[in-house]
């Protein structure tokens, strides 16, 4: 035990220190600035830092990490023009608080299902951001969004409100690539890597039909090639309306659905 | 009412034929990894003739003694896992037994499942040793009678006789399940209000806007119709009313029964319990007949007579900044000292156990989160590492590494926060709280950018963790465990350690001894305060903990000051286990983070578990029970904060009222986890 106070003392002089170190921050910053109206430079908390960082937040936002993870939203795929989503339903089986609905697109003629949403709700005030919906996704379609501000008035338009539908989710990859840019890449590097080994594949048939043909008939470069985009399209059980589609990849995507979503589910 | 579960009963194979497309049995080869999957396994040829019973459990050596001590027709091995007391009159003998004789000192964890096809609820008790081991299981049937109000016919013999920490956990059963304990102190209900109708655990009882018993809900997909959550209004749609409810006349007074056991000068039992009733709606009559009050040994009315003095009672909370969350503290005071105190629990109650038995086992991951939301990770793994136990799989080398490292962070981030709020209850307003968040808010800083949420983590999978950090992040995790927070506890100990003020104010106070705290079941640092160094780290390593050179730091005070520095030295020691794992974390394989493919809707053997971390609150289990389906039949939180308040009397009779304050910030509860 020792001198009465000198516990205090010891403990004062951490204070002291503190308040030291967060005026030597601010004076740097001070120093640092050469006009009134340049803005602040955001710093944020390091573990490098002195002192005590303020961020006054409505007039400044700290930048967020790319994993963040807030309120999810359905990507629209540019190039395609068309909803990446496919209305399997992983994203409303994954999700704990049960907040999404989908609705399934029908084909006005076979009445059959076509895989693109018609409908598609979530009920912001019970997601949890868990972000199992983006997590589970076989289709890379929804993401989680960093966009944390969702408050509106009373006498705000519903489409401000918090059941958000599909126009309200919906937001164009081009968005998705600017928040999340390493995911972005891995889904291009993924696309690319599918296609390639779908060209292989094709290729490979190609050459097989070729090698059948050539061992009965006169060998043709021409009706192999043409022959994997028919064998293609009855295999696909919902076929997509013709107009808005471009060929075969998304032909080809419609089948995958299913089985991709029951090989996630089977295993364990 | 007569709602069918589609839950099979645990006496159903894995393969249950439940409607799901993928109904495929679990895979043989993985059940046979975890004792939990391998038991049942090798017991079932050791089975009686039943067929369709489920495998019966192989006996450890301590439960074969008990069993040779009573009798073979009272200890029966149990399904699955553990004994059966057949008897229940005979329940406090082999309690005693196993106490006193086994050396199970301390009870872990005590639930109930309701067997609603079997007909019975299922008391299920998990003493251990404080010594450190396996704890083992007891079970004990009472039929569950059909009357959605009234309790139980049978009674189980409460122990709280035997281990005192049986008082909370007993009440939560009551409350819960509706199962009557013989001999209980204050029966009353814990979670809910007096007067709630129904037994919400019991598998019959519904909530409002109930859907389906498991989810997912069939109303979801394809073409569900969707709706604003925040627009039901809760007393809309399949709320269950007692019969002749009037709702104009509506007098529940929730209060009586919790002020009677507290005012002294009322003579009988009997009398309390009619006068306690007579107050109330005569609506409720049938549930308050279910609210004996037995013994009223908590009033030292001799002390009063003598001293001619006025006591009053005094609410603290629910709303008071000393309460840390919503916890009502009713204390009576003599002067400003407290003679008295209780605890009215349950105002943050959600029944996270019904959710989670509606969840999918894949579902609960980030329904942990909000059990304690100061360290969330760590709940996840108790839980992750519950299922892994059931399923029989493992985590990979590098997602191992990540756990720990996450969780030690963790309850680094946690302590600083528990001491930073001691100081605002010792009266030091948040100057130094604000400094230790500072350093808490750059561990969470680090849990953002890898999991993308600074509280609610979701960071845990089955087999793994979701996802891997990144070179920026590892960098910031190395700043953080080699310089920063090092630095950071140093300057911690010289702001507080020697504070004179800090001394007079902790030294002495909250006391409560060893033999106390282990009776109680008091968990965590403040049972290392007290001089039992009981670590799940170290008594019944989980994950790799074994792997790591580290000490469980052990005080001798169990007082509030020795709380406080064993916190200080959990820190240090956790910090040398993050450094170890961050050295160590080269040798695996970057990426390797998740156990083979990764799914969404996991089928877990038929079976039951009962799995255990340390937080930085204390032992955090899990009871888990699977009948082979997606979802869990029965899962139950035992929640170190919840046990630990049990104590809370026992340590704060005797001293000022604002000693009480701060004995209550000394335990480091969580309402989240609380509550539950």
């Amino acid at each position: 035990m020792g001198l009465m106070g000198t516990g205090i003392l010891k403990g004062l002089g951490v204070t002291l220190r503190h308040f030291i170190d967060t005026y030597a921050e601010d004076l740097k910053y001070i120093l640092n600035k050469s006009g009134v109206q340049q803005p602040r430079p955001l710093r944020r908390q390091s573990p490098k830092n002195r002192g005590l960082v303020t961020v006054e937040y409505p007039r400044e936002r700290l930048p967020l990490p790319e994993n963040f993870r807030y309120i999810p939203f359905l990507v629209y795929d540019t190039e395609k023009q068309d909803d990446k989503c496919t209305s399997c339903g992983i994203c409303a089986k994954v999700c704990p608080p049960q907040c999404i609905w989908i609705v399934r697109t029908e084909d006005p003629v076979t009445k059959r299902p076509v895989p693109q949403p018609k409908e598609f709700y979530i009920d912001t005030t019970i997601c949890m951001n868990c972000g199992y919906c983006a997590e589970f996704c076989p289709f890379d379609a929804i993401k989680m969004d960093h966009d944390y501000e969702l408050s509106y008035y009373p006498n705000q338009e519903p489409s401000a409100r918090l059941v958000h539908d599909k126009a309200r989710l919906t937001k164009p990859d081009t968005y998705h690539a600017s928040i999340h840019p390493t995911d972005w890449r891995r889904e291009l590097e993924d696309r690319a890597a599918e296609e390639a080994k779908k060209k292989a594949a094709a290729e490979a048939k190609a050459k097989a039909d070729a090698a059948k043909v050539s061992g009965g008939a006169a060998p043709s470069g021409a009706p192999p090639a043409a022959k994997p985009a028919p064998a293609a399209k009855p295999a696909a059980p919902a076929a997509k309306p013709a107009a808005s589609k471009s060929s075969a990849e998304p032909a080809a995507d419609a089948p995958a659905a299913p089985s991709d979503a029951a090989q996630a589910g089977e295993s364990q | 009412m007569a709602e069918e579960t589609t839950n099979p009963p645990p006496a159903e194979t894995p393969a249950a034929p439940k409607a799901a497309p993928t109904a495929k049995p679990a895979s043989p080869a993985s059940a046979g990894a975890k004792p939990a999957a391998a038991k049942p396994a090798a017991a079932k040829p050791a089975g009686h003739a039943a067929p369709k019973g489920p495998p019966l459990a192989t006996l450890t050596p301590e439960l074969v003694q008990l069993q040779q001590q009573f009798g073979e027709s009272v200890i029966t091995p149990a399904p699955y896992v553990g004994v059966l007391v057949n008897d229940p009159s005979k329940l406090r003998d082999v309690m005693t037994y196993v106490r006193d004789q086994l050396g199970f000192d301390m009870l872990a964890n005590a639930t109930a499942v309701d067997y609603i096809k079997e007909g019975y609820i299922e008391v299920v008790y998990h003493p251990q040793r404080s010594k450190g081991g396996q704890p083992i299981t007891l079970k004990v049937r009472v039929p569950r009678g059909n009357d959605p109000v009234a309790p139980t016919e049978v009674a189980v013999p409460s122990l709280t006789p035997i281990y005192a920490g049986a008082e909370f956990q007993e009440r939560e059963i009551y409350d819960m399940y509706g199962v009557r304990f013989e001999g209980h102190p204050d029966l009353r209900r814990i979670l809910t209000w007096e007067g709630f109708y129904g037994w919400p655990l019991r598998k019959d009882w519904h909530e409002p806007y109930y859907e389906g018993d498991t989810k997912p809900f069939d109303s979801r997909w394809p073409g569900g119709h969707h709706e604003l959550a925040e627009e039901r209004v809760p007393w809309a749609d399949n709320v269950n009313y007692p019969p002749g409810f009037d709702p104009l006349n509506f007098n529940a007074n929730p209060d009586a029964g919790l002020y009677d056991t507290m005012i002294s000068g009322v003579p009988g039992v009997e009398e309390i319990a009619s006068n306690g009733h007579a107050q109330r709606s005569p609506q409720f009559k049938g549930v308050g007949a279910a609210v004996p009050v037995l013994d009223r040994n908590y009033n030292n009315l001799a002390d009063e007579e003598e001293l001619q003095t006025d006591q009053i009672i005094v609410n603290m909370g629910p709303q008071h900044p000393s309460t840390h969350g919503v916890l009502r503290m009713v204390v009576k005071l003599d002067g400003e000292t407290v003679t008295d105190l209780k605890l009215v629990l349950g105002y943050l109650h959600r029944n996270h156990e019904k959710i989670g038995e509606r969840n999918t086992w894949l579902h609960n991951i980030p329904y942990t989160d909000r059990l304690d939301y100061i360290c969330g990770i760590a709940n996840e793994l108790g839980y992750v590492i519950t299922v892994e136990k059931m399923m029989g799989i493992k985590p990979t080398e590098r997602a191992e590494y990540l756990r720990v490292i996450m969780t030690e962070l963790t309850r680094i981030e946690s302590h600083f926060w528990a001491i930073g709020f001691l100081l605002n209850d010792l009266g030091a307003f948040y100057t130094p709280a604000l400094y230790f968040i500072t350093e808490r808010d750059l561990i969470l800083d680090l849990f953002e950018s890898v999991t993308g949420s600074r509280l609610m983590c979701n960071y845990m999978r089955f087999g793994g963790v979701s996802r891997d950090l990144t070179e920026d992040q590892l960098m910031h995790a190395r700043q953080l465990a080699f310089d920063r927070i090092p630095r950071k506890i140093d300057e911690l100990e010289q702001l507080l350690t020697d504070n004179e003020i800090i001394k007079a104010r902790t030294i002495g106070v909250g006391y409560l001894p060893a033999d106390r705290s282990i009776n109680y079941s008091l968990t965590g640092p403040c049972l290392r305060a007290a001089g039992v160094p009981y670590d799940i780290r170290r008594v019944d390593p989980y994950s790799i903990y074994d792997r790591f050179d580290f000490e469980i730091p052990v005080f001798y005070g169990a007082d509030v000051y020795d709380r406080y520095r064993v916190r200080v030295a959990e820190m240090r020691q956790s910090l040398r286990i993050v450094q170890q794992a961050l050295n160590q974390l080269d040798q695996t394989k970057p990426g390797d983070i998740q156990a083979g493919k990764k799914a969404y809707n996991h089928r877990v053997p038929a079976g039951e578990a009962y799995g255990r971390v340390e937080t930085p609150k204390g032992e955090l289990g899990f009871y888990l029970v699977s009948d082979g389906g997606q979802n869990p039949y029965r899962y139950h939180v035992r929640s170190s904060s919840f046990i630990n308040l049990n104590s809370l009397k026992e340590m704060t009779v005797g001293h000022k009222v604002a000693d009480a304050v701060v004995i209550l910030g000394s335990l480091d509860i969580v309402l989240g986890e609380v509550d539950r």
